[in-house]
């Protein structure tokens, strides 16, 4: 797929996936709404410019993979991976319902694009990790992995197991990237379970860590190429941003992290979107 | 007692040049020649490379084995992540840390998966021995048996230890096989037959059948010996190395006729092999059943043959239980 490189595009595209995140919640009536919101633009960055991959090919050897270690932020995954034409959206108004491809929480090749299963926290770093091994020692190619967690996931024990071991391994094509939203359940990161300063431990750990404004797209662009540009060990971008991005009433609360909107929030949050909260008067986003 | 086929047991058997080697032997043994035939055969180990027999691989392989450190849950993740690139890893370590410690990620990473991931775990049952409680699993065959996907396999003897290892890597789809730490009868012989899924007989009988698995195998088939030379019980026996899937038919056709039946296993009596015996049977053939195995304690420390008399895993236990079952039929 040819990298788009207009940001104004980008960011059009992150809107239309925060509108398909909002209408699939809606429809699903349970699942999370801050946390895919809040990484609309990371992903938009990842499958509209940096990853090497083709939507119609999904399981092309040569591709590189995202590995969604955070499980729950899925429909921010599924709305991307349909924005990118993986598969129609309309799939996305069928997300957790009986039947659906579109799990709860990801579930293994459930659909085109979805490349591992996830759910339990920590879990998703150590196959990421294992798959970058294989690809770099096993295969002796190149392709990249990147692998996204949650800030609230850095709690998990098996995160640091991995974190290790691939700095042992000095896995040079191994990216994380960083959910740092500073919210987990049952309140802010930092009452529940302190983790700054995040970029010491994983420099502790012997990893690279870039930091970046999870909003601003050029720099999370920016950050994946330098990433990609490190060999020496493998790179952790820490993406700060807000939960919610873009719903005015579910940013930065933590009460959005695990409920989806109602009718009437949707409705809202949907105007806010088209309008970019009331900068603009209608944006065309289909 | 019968002897059904020549070929299923070890000529030496019961002879004073019978051998004592532990199953895990067998895991090193077909590791290596896996390597040889298949080169995305690749070996993870947690920190216990010669207890596990890992080490063999290594030496042979050292660019297809991965150190993973005191990193059981992280190996699971890290297996699944190369299955889903195309290898075949085998993982070890003791059998308390994995499947036992790693349980979630066995269930989510490797099992709802369904990622061509072989778990082997060392050092299973009481025999362990002066390692005490913490390091006897017990419990292992109930944790793998229950998850979607599994396929659980006990080896009784080195050379099932080895074919067992050999076939994981030719059936996809996650596996548990557990082998122990102490010397144990050799059992089979090197050509005897091996196939997932097919229990084997190796007594016929038409009084009572002991099912068996793992290197308890031994005791029944001696206890089969005792019930015919003192009892004048014609016990049939059965190497149900597969705890899942299990040989139903097999099973069933076996209980049909002797309408008794006594399992035996190095592991909880609640879940274990017993359990899945009973599943089965009370299904297809209902008939009275006595099970041999821990009964829900801990262990402890002292020798293989103390912990498996104090705790009733033996011949005597298997003689009894065999007595107890007839009066009930």
């Amino acid at each position: 797929m040819q990298p788009i490189t207009d940001i104004k595009k980008l960011n059009k595209i992150a809107n239309s996936i925060r509108q398909n995140i909002i209408k699939s919640l809606e429809q699903a009536k349970s699942g999370h709404s801050a946390g895919p919101l809040g990484m609309a633009d990371v992903f938009t960055a990842l499958y509209f410019n940096v990853l090497n991959h083709d939507p119609k090919r999904p399981n092309l050897k040569e591709r590189d993979r995202v590995i969604l270690s955070a499980g729950h932020i899925c429909p921010v995954w599924y709305a991307t991976l349909a924005e990118a034409g993986y598969f129609p959206k309309r799939e996305l108004w069928t997300l957790r319902k009986l039947g659906s491809s579109l799990q709860g929480h990801p579930h293994f090749h459930s659909i085109a694009g979805v490349e591992n299963t996830a759910g339990p926290l920590g879990q998703g770093i150590s196959i990421a990790t294992g798959m970058a091994y294989a690809i770099r020692y096993f295969q002796k190619s190149n392709e990249m992995v990147y692998c996204i967690m949650g800030d609230g996931e850095q709690d998990e024990g098996q995160v640091w197991e991995a974190v290790m071991f691939a700095a042992k391994y000095m896995l040079p094509n191994l990216t994380v990237i960083i959910d740092r939203n500073n919210i987990q359940i049952d309140g802010p990161t930092e009452e529940v379970m302190p983790l700054d300063s995040l970029k010491d431990k994983y420099e502790g750990f012997n990893w690279h860590v870039l930091e970046v404004d999870g909003h601003n797209i050029e720099e999370v662009i920016d950050a994946c190429n330098k990433a990609k540009a490190i060999v020496e060990r493998p790179v952790c971008i820490i993406a700060h941003t807000i939960p919610g991005k873009g719903v005015k009433f579910m940013e930065g609360k933590y009460e959005w992290h695990g409920k989806p909107p109602k009718s009437d929030e949707a409705r809202e949050a949907l105007h806010q979107l088209r309008t970019m909260g009331g900068k603009v008067s209608v944006i065309d986003c289909e | 007692m019968k002897i059904v086929s020549k070929q299923k047991l070890n000529k030496k058997l019961f002879s004073k040049k019978m051998e004592m080697i532990p199953t895990r032997d067998g895991y090193g043994e077909g590791l290596v020649e896996l390597g040889e035939k298949n080169e995305k055969v690749v070996v993870l180990c947690c920190d216990l490379t010669e207890s596990t027999r890992s080490q063999a691989f290594v030496e042979a392989f050292p660019e297809r084995f991965v150190e993973v450190g005191i990193q059981e849950q992280n190996m699971a993740g890290l297996a699944t992540g190369m299955a889903m690139s195309g290898y075949i890893p085998f993982i070890a370590s003791y059998s308390v840390f994995s499947p036992g410690r790693n349980w979630d990620q066995v269930r989510i990473s490797i099992c709802y998966t369904n990622a061509n991931v072989k778990i082997a775990g060392a050092h299973a049952g009481i025999s362990v021995g002066p390692d005490g409680a913490t390091h006897q699993a017990l419990e292992d065959i109930a944790l793998t048996r229950v998850l979607p996907n599994m396929t659980v396999i006990v080896p009784c003897d080195v050379h099932e230890t080895r074919k067992a290892t050999i076939s994981a890597a030719e059936t996809k789809g996650p596996m548990y096989v557990r082998f122990g730490r102490a010397d144990s009868a050799v059992i089979t012989a090197e050509k005897s037959p091996f196939e997932i899924g097919v229990a084997n007989i190796l007594a016929a009988g038409s009084d009572v059948t002991i099912i068996a698995c793992g290197p308890l195998v031994y005791q029944a088939l001696e206890a089969a010996r005792e019930l015919a030379k003192s009892h004048k019980i014609k016990a049939e026996v059965i190497n149900n190395h597969t705890i899942k899937p299990i040989d139903t038919k097999t099973l069933v056709s076996s209980a049909k006729k002797t309408k008794a039946v006594v399992t035996v296993e190095e592991h909880q009596i609640h879940g274990g092999l017993g359990s899945a015996v009973a599943e089965v049977l009370s299904s297809y053939s209902p008939v009275p059943m006595r099970f041999v195995g821990m009964p829900d304690l801990f262990g402890e420390s002292g020798e293989p043959e103390e912990l498996l008399e104090k705790y009733g895993m033996t011949k005597e236990k298997i003689i009894a239980s065999v007595s107890d079952v007839i009066k009930n039929k």
